[in-house]
C-alpha cells in the first residue's frame, strides 16, 4: 500500500491484457491440444490470477513485506491439499 | 510561518482515523490489510476444499465431466469473465479515487462495481434456470440423457456420475455467487458512505479491504471459468 499509486492508464491497459487473455483461454478450448488442453487453460488462469494479485491487490510494491509471505503460504498450503490428495488418489491401481 | 508549520504537524498528529495503538498511518494501513489477507487465505483454502474434491472427481469420471461441460454456455460464461475483470478494473480504480481524494469519482466506480456484480448474478441465474429446465439440478428430478462428445464420437455416460459434475457445479459457482450478493452488499453500503464523504486520502482502508475481497472473488471464478465450462470443447 505504499503511496506509489499507479496511474489510471495502467490499470485499464491490465484490465485490457485480462480480457485478451479471457478470449485467448477460450480459443484455445476448441483447439486440438490433446492432454495439454488442461494445462494451458490452467497457466494461463494463472497469468492472470497472478496479475490480479500482484497489481490490482497492490502486493507487489507492498510496503509490509509480511504480505507477499502470507499470500505465498496461502497459495502453498493449497498445493500441499492437492498434491498430496492426488498423489493419494492417482495411486490407488489395485482397486 | 513556523506558526503555521506547527498547526500543519498538529493536525498531521491528529488525524482522527489513526488509531493510538499504531505509530503511523502508512503502519495502520499495512496491518489491515495484513489482517484482510490473512482471510482470504482461509477463503483459498475454504474454496481449494472444492477445487480439491473437484479435482478427484474429474480425474475418476472424466467423461461424465467433460459430457456435463458441454452442456454450460461457454457464450455465458465467458460474458461473466469479462464482466467480473471489468469489476476488478473499477474496484482498483475506486481505490485510486479515494487515494487521490476525488469522491465523486469514488462514487461512481464503486456504483459501477455494484452493477457489474448485478449483472454477473443476473446471468448467473439465466443459467440457473436453464438447468432447472433441462433437470440438471442434482436431486430426485435429476436426469442427463447427452452422452461425451469426443471428436465426433458419442460415448454414453453414467448419469449419477453427471449429477456429480452438477453438484459440484453447484455448490462451487452457488458458493462463488454467495459471496458476489456478499460483495455487493458491502460496495453498496462503501458508496453511500463515500456520498456521505467518510473516505478521505488519510483514512479509505474499507475501500482497500473490500477490494480485496472483490479481487480474490474475481480470482476464483478465473479458475472456475475454465474448469467448469471449457472441459474437453475442441472437436
Amino acid at each position: 500500500m505504499s503511496e506509489h499509486a499507479a496511474s489510471r492508464t495502467f490499470y485499464v491497459a491490465l484490465g485490457i491484457s485480462l480480457l485478451v487473455l479471457t478470449a485467448v483461454t477460450v480459443f484455445a478450448a476448441f483447439v486440438n491440444l490433446g492432454p495439454f488442453n488442461p494445462v494451458v487453460a490452467l497457466l494461463i488462469a494463472t497469468i492472470k490470477a497472478t496479475l490480479v494479485v500482484l497489481f490490482f491487490m497492490h502486493v507487489k510494491g507492498a510496503s509490509e513485506k509480511m504480505t507477499g509471505a502470507v499470500v505465498v503460504s496461502g497459495f502453498f498450503f493449497l498445493a500441499i491439499l492437492l498434491a498430496l490428495a492426488m498423489a493419494d488418489y492417482l495411486t490407488r491401481a489395485w482397486r | 510561518m513556523a506558526d503555521s508549520h506547527a498547526t500543519a504537524v498538529e493536525t498531521a498528529a491528529h488525524n482522527p482515523a489513526l488509531l493510538h495503538h499504531f505509530a503511523d498511518e502508512q503502519q495502520q494501513k499495512d496491518a489491515a490489510s495484513l489482517g484482510m489477507w490473512l482471510f482470504l487465505v482461509t477463503e483459498i483454502m475454504f474454496f481449494g476444499g472444492m477445487f480439491c474434491a473437484y479435482l478427484v472427481y474429474r480425474v475418476a469420471h472424466f467423461n461424465a465431466f467433460a459430457a456435463g461441460s458441454q452442456q454450460l454456455s461457454i457464450g455465458l460464461g465467458a460474458f461473466n469473465t469479462a464482466v467480473l475483470l471489468v469489476s476488478s478494473l473499477t474496484v482498483v480504480l475506486a481505490v485510486n479515487a479515494a487515494q487521490r481524494g476525488k469522491r465523486k469519482q469514488l462514487v461512481v466506480y464503486l456504483v459501477l462495481t455494484v452493477v457489474l456484480g448485478l449483472t454477473f448474478l443476473g446471468v448467473k441465474a439465466v443459467e440457473y434456470a436453464e438447468k432447472f429446465e433441462k433437470h440438471h439440478v442434482p436431486g430426485a428430478s435429476f436426469a442427463f440423457t447427452e452422452s461425451f462428445d469426443d471428436n465426433g464420437k458419442h460415448i454414453p455416460v453414467n448419469p449419477k456420475e453427471a449429477e456429480l459434475f452438477f453438484s459440484l457445479y453447484f455448490a462451487m459457482t452457488g458458493m462463488h455467487a454467495l459471496h458476489m450478493i456478499i460483495g455487493c452488499g458491502l460496495f453498496a453500503g462503501l458508496a453511500v458512505l463515500a456520498w456521505k464523504g467518510h473516505y478521505t486520502p488519510g483514512y479509505y482502508t474499507p475501500i482497500e479491504n473490500a477490494g480485496l475481497y472483490w479481487h480474490l472473488v474475481d480470482i476464483i471464478w478465473i479458475y472456475l471459468f475454465p474448469l467448469l465450462y471449457l472441459i474437453s470443447r475442441h472437436s
